[in-house]
C-alpha cells in the first residue's frame, strides 16, 4: 500500500476593528475598519491567486492524482466576496475538479470550542452552510481554529457527526509516538485524528528562503528524498500550513512556487506516496492509538499550547464578558447583532493581547497592527462594552414584546 | 588594573532638584561593582554624600593654580557667558541662593587669581550659572593636573567645559554624558549659548553617551555629531531607600496623576485636556497635578476655564516622603512630556505598583514594555489609556503587576557594563 502525503492550507483574515474610543461607546456601532480590511485583503489575493492557479495546473496536469484540502474561514470569505470576488471564483474552480477538499470550521475562526456554550457547534454549522452554497461541498473533517484540540474538543466534533479532524502533532502529547499515523479522539474512537507533521510542514512554511537554514536551498527533490526517508516508518505525512506561505511569507523570489510545480513529479517518480486529502485518509487508514489530549492543544508557538489566546488576565477577561452575552445575542433576532458577534469572536483580536512573548524577539511572522497589548485589549474592550449595551438594549426590547410579557406573567 | 574615571557632576544625593544627582549616584555605584573608581567633582559638595562607591571632591575647597596658562585660554569664553533668562533646568529662580563670594568675583573679573584662593560655588541653578559653569571649568583643570586617572566623564552641559579644559591639561580622553538637551529643556526656543557649549562639549568628546536613542537622535541631528561616536547606555533605577507603606485614601475616586515640573517640556496642557474628555464620560475619577512651574498659573486658568476644579486639584512642588505617598495614592500615572531624554518618575510610579501611561517621545518609552505608550499630542489616546486603566480592571492589574516586576528588573549594574565598555574602547 502507498504511503499518504497531504497537503491542507489555511486561509483565514480576520476583520480588524477600527480605532474605537471610549466616547464612543453608546454613540457610533461601527467597529469594523473598512479601508484596512479591504487592502488588506486586496494584498493578500495578489499572493493566494498565483498559487490557486499553480494548484489547478497541477490537478489538470496529473488527472486527479494531486489533491489537496482548504479550511477558508467565514471571515476570510466574507471579505473576498466583497473585495475580491475573483479569488471566489477561483476557489470554486479548485472545488469544481474534486481534488481540492474544504474542510468545516467556526465561521468566524474562533476559540468557541473552548467556551462552554454552543457557540461552537452554532458557528460550524454556519460555516458548513456557506461551504455547501460555495462549493456544494458537505465536510465530513472539521479543523478548528489554529487546530486547538482536547479530548473534550474531539468528543463534542464526533457527537456533530464528523468522522475526522486535524491537530497538531504536539511532542508533548505524542512522546515517543510518531505523527505520521492516524490516531483516534480518547472519549469517542469514530473521531480519527490527523497530527501535523511540524519538521517538514515548517521546512516549506518557515525554513524555506532562510539562507542561515543548512539546507538552503531545499529543492524539491531534496525534499522527496526526505519524503521518501521517513516513508519506512510512517503511513501518513500531512504538511499542514498558512497558506500564506506561498508568496507572502515566502516570497514569488524565493523560488516557493517553482519548488511547489516540481513537488508532486519528484513525489511520484519515488513512488512511495499517493496524494490524498483528509477525507481519504480517514478512509484508507486504520489508526493505530487513541491520542489522550486532557489539556487543549494548538498549533502555535513552542509550547502547542492555548496561551497565546488565554494566557494572561487581559485575555480571559474579554473572553468572559464576550461569551455572557451569548444566551442573550443568540435569543436577539437583529442580524447585525449577530453578525457583530461572530465577528468580535475571531480569535485574532485574543491573541493581539498576549503579554507571554514580550522578553523576547524572536522572529514572529503574525504581527499585530497594535503597539502593545494594552491598546490591543483597551481598543477590544472599548467595543465590546458598545456590544454588549446593544445586547443589553435589543434583550429588553424583545422582552417588551406582547406575547412575550403574557409568557411572563403566567 | 582598574579603570580610573575622573568624573564631573552638578550634584549628588542628598542635594539634587532633579533627576541628574540621582542618576550619577547609581551610575556611580554601579560603576563601582565593576571595579571601576570614581573620583566624584560636583561645585558644593554638603559633606553628607554617600561616599561608599566614590571618593567626592568639592570644587569649593580647590585651590587654585598660580601659572594656569589653560585659564588664559578659556576666560575669554568663560567671560562672554553672560546670565541667560531660561536657564533653568530645574529650578524657578526664587530659590537660588547666591553664595558667591563677591571678592573672589572681583578677582576673576580681573583675571587676576593668585594661588591660595578658592572659589565659592552655590552648586545651584540659577541667575550667576553661567559664571559658575566658567569658574567650575578652571577649578577642573586644577584637578586634572593634579589628580590620577585614565578617563574624563562629563555629566550635562553645566560640566562640559570642566570636562574639556581636564582634557586639555591632562591629554585623557572625554566622555560626555548628555541627559538632557537645551531642545528638551526649551523645545525651539533655544539658548545659544546654552547650545554652543553643548556643542562645544559633544565635538571635544572622545565619545557621547546619551540616556536613550530618543536623545541619540537629537545629538546626532541638532548638534551634528558623528553617529558612531554616540552611543546610548539607558538609565536605571535604583530603589533601595524607599520603602512601602499603605496609604489611606481620603477620596474614594480613583486617581489620576501627573507629576513633573509644569512646564513645556513636560506637556501639563496634554493632561488637562486629556482629563476633561474622561471626566465627561466617567465622573467618578479625580486627576492631581503635582508640581511646579512656568505653567502652572496657565494650566490652573484652563482648568477652571473647562470647570472641572472640583475634581482637578493642583499640590504645588512635591519634596520628599510626598513624592512616595502621591504615588501610593495613584491609580494612574500619566507622563505626557514633549521631550523627555529618558524619565524616571514612571519608573517611580511602577515601582508603587502604578500602572503608568508614558509619552513615546520620552526615553523611557524604549526600555518600558509594561506601560501604555501614546504620541504626547494625542489627546484622544491619552483619554482612551486613562479610561481604559480606570475602566478595565483586569488591564490595571496586568499593567500594575508586570510593571512592577520590570521596573525591579532594571539595574545600574548593566547601565554601568555597557560604561565600562565605552571606556575600554577608548583606550584601544
Amino acid at each position: 500500500m502507498k504511503k499518504t502525503l497531504c497537503f491542507y492550507f489555511q486561509v483565514h483574515h480576520p476583520v480588524m476593528l477600527r480605532k474605537y474610543r471610549f466616547f464612543d461607546i453608546g454613540k457610533r456601532h461601527d467597529y469594523f475598519d473598512d479601508y484596512v480590511n479591504a487592502s488588506t485583503i486586496k494584498r493578500v489575493v495578489n499572493h493566494c491567486l498565483p498559487m490557486n492557479d499553480l494548484l489547478l495546473e497541477l490537478i489538470r496536469r496529473y488527472e486527479g492524482k494531486f489533491k489537496v484540502a482548504f479550511s477558508i474561514s467565514g471571515m476570510a470569505l466574507e471579505q473576498l466576496e466583497l473585495h475580491a470576488p475573483q479569488a471566489i471564483d477561483s476557489f470554486k474552480r479548485l472545488a469544481d475538479t474534486g481534488c481540492a477538499e474544504f474542510l468545516a470550521e467556526t465561521y468566524p475562526h474562533s476559540l468557541a470550542s473552548l467556551s462552554d456554550t454552543d457557540e461552537f457547534e452554532n458557528q460550524v454549522r454556519h460555516h458548513m452552510k456557506k461551504m455547501k452554497e460555495l462549493f456544494g461541498q458537505t465536510p465530513v473533517v472539521l479543523r478548528n481554529s489554529s487546530l486547538i484540540y482536547s479530548d473534550q474538543i474531539g468528543e463534542r466534533v464526533a457527537e456533530m457527526g464528523f468522522r475526522g479532524m486535524l491537530t497538531d502533532g504536539a511532542k508533548h502529547v505524542l512522546g515517543w509516538k510518531s505523527p505520521n499515523f492516524l490516531y483516534t479522539n480518547a472519549i469517542n474512537p469514530k473521531l480519527k485524528l490527523l497530527l501535523k507533521n511540524s519538521r517538514l510542514s515548517d521546512d516549506i512554511a518557515m525554513r524555506f528562503s532562510d539562507k542561515s537554514w543548512n539546507e538552503w536551498p531545499l529543492t524539491a527533490d531534496k525534499y522527496a528524498d526526505w519524503l521518501s526517508d521517513s516513508a519506512k516508518e510512517s503511513e501518513i505525512v500531512n504538511l499542514f500550513m498558512n497558506y500564506e506561505t506561498f508568496g507572502e511569507y515566502q516570497t514569488a523570489e524565493s523560488g516557493i512556487f517553482d519548488f511547489m510545480r516540481y513537488l508532486p513529479e519528484a513525489v511520484f517518480s519515488r513512488g512511495d506516496f499517493e496524494f490524498l486529502t483528509p477525507g481519504e485518509v480517514i478512509k484508507k487508514h486504520q489508526p493505530v492509538a487513541p491520542l489522550h489530549v486532557p489539556y487543549p492543544i494548538s498549533w502555535v508557538d513552542e509550547e502547542r499550547d492555548i496561551t497565546s489566546w488565554l494566557g494572561n488576565e487581559l485575555q480571559t477577561e474579554a473572553f468572559e464578558e464576550l461569551y455572557k452575552v451569548q444566551e442573550k445575542v443568540k435569543r436577539s433576532d437583529d442580524e447585525a447583532l449577530k453578525r457583530d458577534y461572530e465577528r468580535l469572536q475571531a480569535s485574532d483580536h485574543f491573541y493581539y493581547m498576549r503579554t507571554k512573548l514580550f522578553s523576547d524577539n524572536e522572529f514572529r511572522r503574525y504581527t499585530s497592527p497594535y503597539d502593545s497589548p494594552y491598546e490591543a485589549f483597551i481598543n477590544y474592550m472599548n467595543v465590546l462594552s458598545d456590544f454588549i449595551l446593544r445586547v443589553e438594549e435589543s434583550d429588553r426590547k424583545r422582552d417588551e414584546k406582547p406575547e412575550t410579557r403574557k409568557t411572563k406573567k403566567r | 588594573m582598574s579603570i580610573r574615571v575622573l568624573m564631573f557632576g552638578w550634584e549628588f544625593p542628598p542635594h539634587i532638584a532633579g533627576g541628574l544627582g540621582t542618576a550619577c549616584y547609581g551610575l556611580t555605584k554601579g560603576l563601582a561593582s565593576q571595579g571601576v573608581r570614581v573620583l566624584f567633582v560636583m561645585p558644593k559638595a554638603g559633606g553628607d554624600e554617600d561616599q561608599s562607591a566614590v571618593r567626592i571632591i568639592n570644587a569649593s575647597d580647590v585651590e587654585m593654580m598660580a601659572s594656569w596658562t589653560e585659564w588664559e585660554k578659556y576666560k575669554e569664553n568663560v567671560r562672554f557667558m553672560e546670565v541667560g533668562s531660561n536657564l533653568v533646568p530645574y529650578m524657578s529662580p526664587d530659590l537660588f541662593e547666591k553664595t558667591v563670594s563677591e571678592t573672589v568675583e572681583g578677582k576673576r573679573a580681573s583675571g587676576k587669581i593668585s594661588y591660595g584662593n578658592k572659589f565659592q560655588f552655590s552648586g545651584k541653578y540659577g541667575a550667576n550659572l553661567m559664571e559658575e559653569v566658567g569658574r567650575y571649568a578652571m577649578v577642573a583643570g586644577t584637578i586634572a593636573a593634579r589628580e590620577q586617572f585614565d578617563v574624563i566623564h562629563a555629566h550635562d552641559w553645566l560640566t562640559y567645559m570642566a570636562g574639556i579644559v581636564a582634557k586639555k591639561v591632562s591629554g585623557k580622553p572625554l566622555v560626555i554624558h548628555v541627559h538632557a538637551t537645551e531642545f528638551d529643556r526649551s523645545g525651539e526656543h533655544v539658548n545659544q549659548e546654552v547650545y554652543d557649549i553643548e556643542r562645544k562639549g559633544m565635538e571635544e568628546a572622545d565619545r557621547v553617551i546619551t540616556v536613550s536613542n530618543w536623545t541619540r537622535n537629537i545629538v546626532i541631528n541638532r548638534y551634528g555629531i558623528a553617529p558612531e561616536k554616540v552611543v546610548t547606555v539607558h538609565n536605571a533605577v535604583d530603589f533601595k531607600n524607599s520603602e512601602d507603606t499603605a496609604e489611606e485614601r481620603g477620596v474614594k475616586e480613583k486617581v489620576v496623576t501627573f507629576l513633573g515640573r509644569i512646564t513645556f517640556q513636560k506637556g501639563p496642557e496634554y493632561f488637562i485636556e486629556a482629563a476633561h474628555k474622561v471626566l465627561k464620560r466617567y465622573p467618578g475619577v479625580r486627576f492631581v497635578m503635582a508640581g511646579s512651574g512656568d505653567m502652572l498659573a496657565q494650566s490652573i486658568r484652563r482648568v477652571a476655564q473647562l470647570k472641572m476644579a472640583t475634581h482637578f486639584h493642583f499640590t504645588g512642588f512635591l519634596k520628599g516622603d510626598d513624592v512616595q505617598k502621591m504615588f501610593r495614592y495613584s491609580d494612574v500615572y500619566v507622563m505626557p512630556s514633549v521631550s523627555e531624554p529618558f524619565g524616571i518618575s514612571p519608573l517611580e510610579a511602577m515601582r508603587s505598583g502604578v500602572p503608568s501611561i508614558i509619552s513615546k517621545q520620552s526615553g523611557v518609552a524604549e526600555v518600558l514594555k509594561h506601560s501604555i505608550k501614546v504620541d504626547y499630542w494625542d489627546v484622544d489616546a491619552l483619554a482612551d489609556a486613562i479610561y481604559g486603566l480606570l475602566s478595565y480592571p483586569a488591564l490595571a492589574k496586568v499593567v500594575g503587576e508586570s510593571g512592577f516586576e520590570e521596573v525591579n528588573n532594571l539595574k545600574w549594574e548593566n547601565a554601568a557594563i555597557k560604561i565600562k565598555k565605552v571606556y575600554e574602547d577608548l583606550f584601544v
